[in-house]
């Protein structure tokens, strides 16, 4: 496959904005790294995507730094996984060295409230078009979207861990698929 | 030594948590406001001010934990424990998947994982939406200029190709002018 491999700083710099911007947790960086890595930068394969977010979720520690760790690998070993967790990190860790002072006014600050309150809009947006988009691709037989439904209703009804349900998802891929070719 | 003190709970809070950086809220009372090195109060108001600022709730958390107990240096060694696990086992995952990427069994298993992967996304934008479009609570009934910003962010998205970055910082501009009273 002829696509571009990135640079250190590349690599540093799209996780950098991607950390820098994203509010409301990991689900809300899902859209934006798959914008990133996947339809402009070319790193990764929808394919790809979906491995990493399924690994991102079942390993410990954040969402955000597990995506990163794990494209900056792909990338650029080591020193590709360094840059790219950097990247991720550095906003969070300016903003908040920055702020820790003077907290209780940025907490109790309207405006800061009202871009809040604009950008969990504007993240939910994000949220289910990054669904809809993977869901074009992963979702297509029946079997996926009995999968995908139970999943949905799993965690978003029964309030069952993501964790258990990926591995209950992956006995049943087994299940499954084992016996089809390739 | 107070440093080698927060990295060893901030390297524990990494490995031990899986599924996002909220699920540590419960662990980080335990350690810091238990251990005595910070309030419940303190704790609260750190929580709500990571999940007002950008990147992810974990990092923030741990950097804001460093800079209210030993400043700057005390804020980079808490990020790097909390971030530590995550570099690691990533990095071995990574390098490993490679290799396992094209087994049959890998393939059937990640066939039934990457519907259920769409269906967790869907049940996160369940989750955001509703703090995003009640967000004084099902009760209060539904905030119509949230929703309308919500279409509006998606539509864009999903027909003019919106970068998420830029749906991001612009939703959070029109949230200043619809609710922050200007």
């Amino acid at each position: 496959m002829d696509c571009p491999k990135p640079s250190l700083f590349e690599l540093f710099w799209s996780t950098f904005c991607i950390g820098a911007v994203t509010f409301g947790g990991g689900y809300a960086m899902i859209p934006v790294l798959e914008q990133t890595f996947v339809s402009k930068k070319g790193w990764l394969s929808e394919e790809e995507m979906m491995d990493l977010l399924a690994i991102a979720e079942m390993t410990p520690g954040p969402i955000a730094i597990n995506a990163s760790t794990y494209v900056g690998t792909k990338m650029a070993g080591l020193p590709g996984a360094v840059s790219a967790t950097l990247g991720m990190v550095m906003p969070s860790f300016l903003i908040i060295a920055l702020i820790s002072g003077f907290y209780l006014e940025f907490k109790s600050n309207p405006t800061v409230a009202a871009a809040l309150l604009g950008i969990r809009a504007g993240v939910t947006a994000l949220v289910v078009s990054a669904a809809l988009k993977l869901g074009k691709k992963a979702v297509r037989r029946p079997a996926d979207w009995a999968l995908c439904l139970l999943a949905f209703a799993a965690v978003g009804f029964f309030g069952l861990s993501a964790i258990l349900v990926i591995v209950a998802a992956g006995f049943c891929g087994y299940v499954l698929y084992r016996k089809r070719e390739g | 030594m107070l440093l080698l003190t927060l990295f060893l709970i901030f390297f524990e809070i990494g490995i031990v948590t899986f599924g996002g950086g909220y699920a540590m809220i419960p662990l980080i009372q335990a350690k810091l406001v238990g251990g005595g090195f910070l309030s419940l109060e303190e704790i609260t108001d750190m929580i709500a001010i990571s999940e007002m600022t950008p990147g992810p709730f974990a990092v923030n958390m741990a950097t804001f934990t460093g800079m209210k107990l030993g400043g700057l240096p005390a804020a980079a060694v808490c990020t790097l424990g909390v971030v530590l696990p995550s570099l690691l086992i990533i990095m071995l995952v990574a390098t490993v998947s490679s290799r396992m990427q094209e087994n049959k069994t890998v393939k059937a298993v990640m066939h039934g994982i990457h519907p259920a992967v769409v269906g967790l996304i869907a049940a996160a934008a369940l989750s955001i939406g509703k703090t995003a479009l009640f967000p004084m609570g099902l009760a209060a009934g539904i905030s119509l200029s949230s929703l309308v910003l919500a279409l509006l962010c998606l539509f864009s998205i999903k027909k003019c190709g919106l970068n998420p970055i830029v749906a991001i910082v612009a939703s959070g501009v029109a949230g200043i002018f619809l609710f922050g009273g200007v």
